[in-house]
């Protein structure tokens, strides 16, 4: 079997094998070895693809296909380039953390987890559209189910707007897709092989937009972002991580592997479109987040402040940026994932998420704390953490596009660092500082073995990424070069 | 010269192993670790400053050396941010001052902060605020330096902050880190700016040859009247400003002092806050030729902020706030000198002596915080009004903060004589007016020092609840080194060290000038003594007579209600909140409309599937009805 359908195996196991489970320590005894295992194979992958791409400069490695439907010419395609190899270390590192942050939930929840997981992971390996918006929906739709019944607050109502949200945007997404298969000339789904062809300008008018704004709605593109923030406060903690984590990764990486690589000359004219409207997305984020009250709204806008910000990066359409905007969704992925399981462990011993009703927690829970100004520092962009590293090289890029509308959104976006610091060092000041709140609050335990492993695994990775930007900076360089060839050319 | 390397790396190692491991520790090993791993780094540090100064050969000049850098990230083929090490007189020098501040620092807290909670998270922070600001003045690479500006920045903020439990402390820590992040956005945009057009990051290749790539690459482009490198530079120096706090960015400053005492004289006295001036130092070959229009203006900033910060602080009753004003005022009057100099032997002495001034400032200021933190720890407050006569009970901290007031007022021998004459002579050469402004600035830190000097160690007897005491060994060790160095370093041949073009610089003390220098600053010295060594009720009766103007200075001109104007008013209610009810109401509220009309509409329509047989057959009835008539009739 190709090493990539081992991701899309070994969840599906995991799930099976969950059937069988009776007892708690079964369950967690099945989860941990299983996402132990995922990411193994992650590492393994990244070795393995190294090895490859020294020897080959093919596009995608690591390519499997069969034929799954013939008269449509259907195929189960799998092949990976840097990015992907990232983004399934990146999801393979949450899975992996998440199912720690979520200790105590029962059997049924971590099913519908395997097969969130499933559907993250055969989304990055898909190179066949149809796979791929396959995989995208099976990410989807348990989605509704775990927030909608393990959630908290109005968790009816936000399952329901995301879930719809969402749902809209792949309807878009899927009517893109069927216009790239009958406009492309050929009975094909295969990305690379669309990636050869010339899909006639009059029809990339169209299929363009569309799609950008299917993947988009997932990536949190203003004005249809709204479904985070609600979904986000209402959902459990390690599906929080999970999908601002990776599945928010899915709208960014959608973007760039379809709309972008298959219609470069739309994305040439129409870029500025979306280019305002993600500028906006940055900005205001950032404001929103200023003036929340709740823990999780405070990030749920920071990340659609962040995610706009990977939007805006692969808009600008050249290598440097374009790089940024993968480093931006790894570091935004971890960081953001960090906070939503710091969040889940605060929640889940003082009750209340909002900030007004807690304070001097570091006296209380000085590990999880510490853990939080971390999270946060990483947030604002400290140097020698994953964030100043991705917003560096996404501003270093889009300023070396050298008109008077580009150079000023980049600056517009630019302003987005100094808010952050304002809505961190705000909530960071008032959760964690200043004299204990609540004397209710001071028996409190601190963070638990296995939440200091999921936070722990969490800061070493934005710690290495942000120490160490070339490792993963070289190989998400050869992932974007094709596709910035492909721009190029026109 | 590669162990260069280790005098950054040292605190690095600290910090990440008291950082992972210091609570397991007692308290004293911690901060003897810190402080062991600081002096060495302080010894690696001097003799450096011997090996490059007295025994690399150097025909004409100093130049600049890197004995190592590494490719860490490349942004394109030719962007590439490397890091390493540079060499060079400033950096030099910087590596001594931060080393030996730092050491006295850390042996000074070991007493100073003794007992108190969270006494290795201190060391910790220490050592990390060593790291950065270590790693910035030795950094080759703009970049590097902006990186490590921020890490300095993030140093700061979490020492203002550190007793975390006081609002005060944490207000302060974060007002400091967003106005110097405010100001860091204008230094980022100034690199962007800059790379684009150079196309490197690299400070070598930036400042050499008289800035000529920069002039070269950034020929005939303009925005807005003025040049692109103009922009580019002003903008760098906005970052500058930020951090050393130049008006109106210095708001920051005086709140800073919320921090423990030691890291106020480490921090922000001694090094981070002459970033700033630092930074424009070392990209001064491209001030000079690709920018003097910024460069002029930061020579009128520097002086407005010279005055201003010393008239604000003539009023302030916060020992600290005295100092940190004073402080102001003093890195205020580097930059002024920077702003004066041009490049090269005869043109530069501002520049020889803002570094000169840099150089023995940083040791007279920490002095002066140092010896504040012992009179607060006698006292346990901070306001003037409950202190007086120390001198009986603290006769070594007296001795050195009579030492540290009379460099800073500009009596010779004490090293910030010379230095400030250099200045002053600098500024009379090049234009009469900011000499004006300095020798006024003179006369009022003269004044200034010297009422707090009085008003601390003479003035009234007060009534103690504890009877002061002398500072612990600890704390009076590092006073006293300190305080030898502020008698000393006057006397190095500072010019045929450090100069803008590297050659030796021949200066002479000018005595006109430097006559009356001392004669403004006697002047100041003589109205303190006359107002404040009796601790009479005269001050207060001029302060009554000043009215309005007094009122709005001891406010300091209230910088800081317009700063809570701007973020409370500004940020919060203006922008954040009417932004956060549009979503909420309108593109929410849109969302939500559109999920209620399906609602609405399925249910207006859902009568129709009633299950009703009879309703469906007249239903049917009627449609054939009406085909039917519409069949005939048309």
């Amino acid at each position: 079997m190709n090493i990539l359908s081992v991701f899309v195996a070994l969840p599906l196991a995991m799930l099976l094998v969950l059937f069988l489970c009776r007892t708690t320590v079964q369950i967690r005894t099945v989860m941990v070895a299983g996402a132990s295992l995922l990411l193994l194979a992650a590492a393994a992958l990244v070795v393995v693809f190294v090895g490859e791409r020294a020897a080959s400069d093919a596009e995608m490695l690591l390519v499997a296909d069969t034929v799954w439907y013939a008269p449509l010419n259907i195929h189960y395609a799998v092949g990976v380039d840097g990015i992907s190899v990232l983004m399934i270390v990146l999801s393979a590192v949450i899975v992996f953390t998440g199912v720690f942050s979520s200790w105590n939930m029962n059997r049924e929840f971590f099913l519908w987890y395997c097969l969130l997981s499933i559907g993250v992971f055969g989304f990055f390996i898909s190179l066949d559209l149809f796979t791929m918006f396959l995989f995208y929906e099976v990410a989807l739709i348990p989605m509704y189910l775990l927030i909608g019944v393990w959630g908290t607050g109005r968790k009816e109502y936000s399952a329901m707007k995301l879930t719809l949200m969402l749902m809209a945007g792949s309807a878009f997404l899927l009517t893109g897709i069927l216009g790239i298969y009958f406009t492309s000339g050929g009975q094909t789904m295969n990305l690379v092989e669309l990636a050869g062809r010339h899909i006639p300008m009059m029809h990339q008018y169209w299929i363009f937009p569309v799609t950008f704004l299917g993947f988009g709605v997932l990536g949190a593109l203003f004005p249809f972002h709204t479904w985070s923030p609600d979904g986000h406060a209402s959902a459990p903690t390690s599906v929080s991580m999970l999908h601002a984590g990776v599945l928010m990764k899915l709208g960014g990486y959608g973007c760039f592997r379809v709309a972008i690589y298959l219609m470069p000359e739309a994305a040439h004219e129409l870029s500025w479109i979306f280019l305002i409207l993600t500028g906006i997305s940055v900005v205001y984020g950032a404001f929103s987040a200023v003036v929340q009250t709740d823990l999780k709204y405070i990030n749920a806008y920071s990340s659609v402040s962040h995610c706009g910000l990977v939007l805006f990066a692969i808009l600008m359409l050249n290598q440097t940026a374009m790089t940024g905007a993968v480093l931006q969704m790894l570091s935004h992925g971890l960081m953001t994932a960090l906070f939503f399981a710091l969040i889940g462990l605060i929640y889940g011993r003082t009750h209340t998420r909002d900030i007004r009703e807690m304070g001097g927690l570091m006296k209380i829970m000085p590990f999880a704390s510490v853990c939080y100004v971390i999270a946060g520092l990483a947030s604002l962009g400290l140097p020698g953490l994953s964030g100043f590293v991705a917003e560096m090289m996404v501003f270093v890029g889009a300023f070396a596009e050298h008109d008077l509308f580009h150079r000023v959104l980049t600056i517009v976006a630019a302003c987005s660092i100094v808010i952050t610091a304002v809505y961190i060092l705000r909530t960071v000041g008032k959760i964690l500082y200043g004299e204990v709140f609540d004397r209710h609050h001071l028996g409190l335990p601190d963070a638990a073995w296995y939440e200091k492993v999921s936070a722990v695994g969490l800061i070493v990775c934005i710690a290495a990424l942000g120490i160490w930007p070339s490792a993963a900076a070289n190989i998400i360089t050869e992932g974007v070069a094709p596709v910035v060839k492909h721009l190029t050319i026109l | 010269m590669e162990f260069t390397l280790l005098i950054p790396a040292l605190p690095l190692l600290c910090f990440l192993f008291l950082g992972l491991a210091g609570h397991k520790l007692c308290p004293r090993a911690a901060g003897l670790v810190g402080t062991l791993s600081m002096a060495l780094s302080t010894a690696l540090a001097w003799a450096t400053a011997c090996i490059y100064f007295f025994a690399t050969p150097h025909a004409g000049g100093y130049e600049q050396i890197v004995p190592m850098a590494t490719d860490w990230l490349c942004f394109s083929q030719r962007l590439v941010i490397s890091v390493g090490v540079l060499l060079d007189p400033i950096s030099v020098m910087m590596l001594v001052v931060i080393t030996t501040v730092s050491l006295m620092v850390h042996i000074y807290s070991l007493g100073y902060m003794e007992g108190e909670r969270g006494f290795q998270r201190y060391y910790a922070f220490l050592s990390l605020f060593s790291f950065s600001m270590l790693g910035l003045v030795v950094a080759p690479n703009i970049f590097q330096m902006y990186i490590f500006w921020e890490l300095v920045g993030v140093s700061s903020y979490l020492l203002i902050g550190f007793y975390y439990t006081k609002p005060s402390a944490v207000a302060a820590s974060k007002k400091a880190f967003i106005v110097t992040r405010f100001a860091d956005l204008g230094f980022l945009v100034g690199i962007l700016v800059l790379s684009y057009y150079t196309g490197t990051f690299d400070l070598g290749a930036l400042t050499a040859d008289k800035g000529s790539l920069v002039i070269a690459s950034t020929a005939g482009a303009s925005f807005m009247g003025l040049s692109v490198a103009s922009w580019a530079m002003a903008l760098i120096f906005m970052g500058g400003a930020g951090k050393s706090a130049m008006f109106p960015l210095h708001i920051w400053l005086p709140d800073a002092m919320e921090g423990p005492t030691p890291v106020s004289a480490l921090i922000h006295a001694a090094t981070m806050v002459v970033a700033g001036v630092y930074l424009v130092a070392r990209l001064f070959p491209v001030y000079v030729f690709a920018a003097p229009d910024v460069l002029q203006m930061i020579g009128y900033i520097g002086a407005f902020t010279a005055l201003f910060a010393a008239v604000i602080a003539v009023t302030q009753t916060d020992i600290k706030r005295v100092l940190a004003f004073s402080t102001i005022s003093q890195i205020a009057y580097m930059m002024t000198a920077l702003g004066v100099s041009g490049y090269g032997a005869q043109e530069g002495p501002g520049y020889m002596a803002s570094m000169f001034h840099l150089f023995t400032h940083a040791f007279f200021k920490a002095l002066l915080f140092l010896g504040a933190g012992a009179v607060i720890h006698a006292v346990h407050s901070n306001e003037m009004a409950e202190m007086g006569s120390l001198r009986k009970y603290m006769p070594v901290t007296n001795i050195v903060f009579l030492i540290a007031c009379l460099a800073i007022a500009g009596i010779p021998p004490f090293s910030g004589f010379f230095s400030k004459d250099e200045i002053l002579a600098a500024a009379f050469e090049h234009d009469k007016l900011l000499f004006g402004v300095l020798w006024v600035v003179a006369g009022l830190t003269a004044f200034y020092m010297f009422r707090l000097y009085y008003n601390i160690f003479w003035g009234r007897e007060r009534q103690y609840h504890h009877k002061p005491h002398e500072a612990s060994w600890m704390m009076l060790a590092p006073l006293v080194v300190l305080a030898v160095l502020t008698c000393v370093t006057g006397f190095i041949p500072f010019a045929d060290f450090v100069s803008s073009d590297g050659a030796p610089l021949h200066t002479h003390i000018e005595w006109p000038i430097a006559l009356s220098g001392i004669a403004v600053a006697l002047v100041g010295i003589f109205a303190a003594t006359l107002l404040y060594r009796r601790g009479g009720d005269l001050p207060d009766r001029i302060a009554a007579r000043l009215g309005g103007f007094y009122r709005a200075t001891s406010r300091k001109f209230y910088m800081d209600e317009l700063w809570m104007f701007v973020t409370k008013k500004i940020i919060f209610r203006l922008i954040s909140t009417p932004i956060a009810w549009f979503d909420k109401h309108v593109i929410d509220g849109t969302m939500d409309a559109i999920g209620l009309s399906a609602h609405r509409s399925s249910s207006a329509i859902k009568g129709l599937q009633s299950g009703k047989v009879q309703f469906y057959a007249w239903i049917f009835v009627v449609g054939a009805l009406v085909i039917a008539i519409w069949q005939l009739f048309f």
